[in-house]
């Protein structure tokens, strides 16, 4: 059964067609890369998937239901619980520790828990890091920060945006066994990504090209597998 | 308090103590904005009691003469001036005049108490020193022209009597009284010797007497009584000072008070525009530190739009992130509040002793009052800011853009 699907989904800006018409079915436990240039629509893209957007045509359906049409507080309540995010850029609270910025996903999910908020950072190796601030952090670091945030709601979809745009190789590595180690878990993951090496660590690749998916294929490797 | 309350508040906490140097500014806006409110409202309220001091420079604002009897007794004094709080007293002067004549040129004398005159009337000018003994005497200006006197001289006051039954012969020297052998009438040639220890200058009446002691004054007229006025200095506003008059004029049996209106008349018309000033100078400061509030909390909440867009894309509702940063902004409020209320007493006493070289009333319920307008104005000058950055895509914010 399919976790996401989105069925003839446009964003239209003015003149502009940011998606135009795509249609896209994600499958529970699936790993998706979206790849594409600079103004393909991955943005846009993920900021539907993620429900921070609503499109301007068409329907997106998670388990089934269509939330294309719900009203921004429904799709807060949804993302919520449903998503977990991780930026580019890490948005990490600069005046909280490691530990406290996971706990605050929780604290807007439903009640902070410094246990279980350790036990996220255990899993991306951040532990004994958990009470340093972002600034005190490298930026692999911050970064699995990030991700300790977005699973410590147990969310079923990943959505990731650039994930490794800010790191050195070693660190990408490290991001990328943390991406390894959630999928083979089950979890279902979406990156959106310029680098090709990340991608074809995804099972399956779209790429998008003027709001068109131009390709979608399955990943040889995991085939293979 | 359950976690999530606990994680409410150390949010905050660490948004305080982590982020102390944009904070230290947000609250040094807010505690100079509580600072001048509480230090002006305190000046406004204490401007009416610094200047009443202040105009009691002018001299007496209040006069008691006798109503029905010749003179004011003692008691009847002693009663009219408890009438009057002993707060609002500056001081009186009972004045006792009897008429002489020195180098035969008739002159009045007036019965002083030379220490209490200094607060009465603190705006003479004396050329020379103050009486401090009987048989001292201070002169008028122009009683000192016309007979030529000065400062260190000594001349004799004297006055003729027929001695009746009701003089006080227990005062005159046996020598001074002589018979008339015709008429069998006893007449006093009764003298009292002076020294002029100085000369008064006020341009006014005051200088054409010559001023000594109550007892000189008795032997100069061999008579006992009370006083012919008593000029009374009290740190009162006009409304304050009528009802005192009238109390007075009511309470005690033989004495009439009035004010001096040419002094309270233009005190009151002063003070009136003084407050009207305070309170327009404060009404501005007031008005300007909104605005400097509302800029620096602006700046501080438009910095963190970011983080603004993260929360919500954490799932905050707009409705968390206005009581999270409102939270954070009150707390200032409030803190700013305190220190500013405390600080403002401390400006108020600087500004009172330097304008008015004296301290200020300190006002209790002013702590409350600055605090609440401290909470007020940095919750309005959070608000529009928030508001508008919880408008914010967190889409869009999170994209950097």
């Amino acid at each position: 059964m399919s976790l996401l699907e989105l069925k003839n989904v446009s964003k239209i800006y003015g003149e502009l067609n940011a998606l135009d018409n795509v249609s896209l079915k994600i499958d529970k436990g699936e790993w998706l890369a979206i790849m594409g240039p600079s103004g393909s629509g991955k943005s846009t893209m993920m900021n539907i998937i993620g429900c921070l957007d609503k499109p301007s045509k068409g329907q997106v359906l998670f388990d089934g239901k269509d939330i294309s049409k719900e009203s921004r507080r429904k799709l807060t309540e949804f993302h919520r619980d449903k998503i977990g995010l991780v930026f580019q850029q890490f948005h990490l609270i600069n005046y909280l520790n490691a530990v406290e910025n996971v706990m605050v996903a929780q604290y807007y999910h439903s009640m902070p828990d410094e246990k279980e908020a350790l036990e996220a950072l255990e899993r991306v190796g951040l532990k004994e890091r958990a009470k340093h601030l972002p600034s005190q952090l490298s930026g692999g670091e911050q970064q699995r920060v990030c991700i300790a945030r977005a699973l410590i709601n147990s969310p079923e979809l990943i959505l990731a945006d650039e994930p490794t745009g800010n790191l050195d190789e070693a660190n990408e590595n490290i991001v990328l066994d943390i991406f390894k180690r959630l999928h083979k878990e089950g979890t279902s993951l979406i990156v959106v990504t310029h680098d090709p090496e990340v991608g074809e660590e995804a099972q399956r690749i779209v790429r998008l090209e003027h709001g068109h998916i131009s390709s979608d294929i399955r990943n040889e490797k995991f085939s293979e597998g | 308090m359950n976690k999530k309350t606990l994680m409410f508040f150390r949010m905050v906490a660490a948004s305080f103590i982590r982020r102390r140097s944009r904070m230290l500014i947000a609250l040094f806006a807010v505690i100079i904005g509580a600072t001048i409110l509480s230090g002006l409202v305190m000046i406004y309220y204490d401007v009416p009691r610094q200047m009443s001091t202040q105009f009691r420079s002018y001299g007496a604002n209040l006069i008691l003469t006798p109503s029905e009897e010749e003179s004011i007794s003692s008691e009847e004094l002693e009663k009219s001036i408890s009438l009057i709080p002993e707060n609002e007293l500056e001081g009186y002067t009972p004045y006792r005049y009897e008429n002489s004549k020195i180098h035969n040129m008739p002159v009045t004398f007036a019965g002083i108490d030379f220490e209490s005159v200094t607060k009465t009337s603190p705006y003479w000018h004396i050329s020379g020193e103050m009486p401090q003994n009987d048989g001292e005497a201070l002169v008028g200006a122009k009683v000192a022209e016309k007979l030529g006197l000065k400062t260190g001289e000594s001349v004799s006051a004297e006055n003729s009597f027929e001695i009746t039954p009701d003089t006080d012969i227990s005062l005159i020297p046996e020598y001074e009284i002589f018979e008339d052998p015709e008429t069998g009438e006893k007449h006093c040639d009764h003298s009292l010797d002076i020294s002029i220890t100085g000369i008064l200058e006020t341009g006014g009446s005051e200088e054409e007497y010559i001023y000594v002691t109550y007892k000189d004054v008795e032997y100069l007229s061999l008579t006992k009584r009370g006083y012919d006025i008593v000029e009374v200095s009290a740190a009162a506003m006009q409304d304050t000072l009528k009802s005192y008059t009238k109390r007075i004029s009511d309470d005690v049996e033989g004495v009439s008070a009035r004010l001096v209106k040419r002094v309270t008349a233009s005190e009151s018309t002063v003070l009136d525009k003084l407050q009207s000033l305070v309170f327009i100078v404060t009404a501005v400061v007031l008005v300007l530190t909104m605005i400097c509030v509302a800029t620096t909390m602006t700046a501080v909440i438009t910095e963190r739009r970011k983080e603004i867009g993260l929360r919500k894309s954490l799932g905050a509702y707009n409705s968390d992130i206005i009581v999270e940063f409102m939270c954070e902004g009150l707390f200032l409020g409030g803190a700013g509040g305190i220190l500013g209320s405390v600080l403002g007493y401390v400006f108020a006493q600087l500004v009172s002793m330097n304008v008015f070289s004296t301290s200020i009333t300190f006002r209790p319920l002013l702590i409350p009052i600055t605090i609440a307008a401290s909470v007020l104005v940095t919750g309005l000058a959070c608000l529009i800011p928030i508001r508008s950055a919880v408008d914010v895509d967190p889409a869009l914010v999170l994209k950097g853009e």
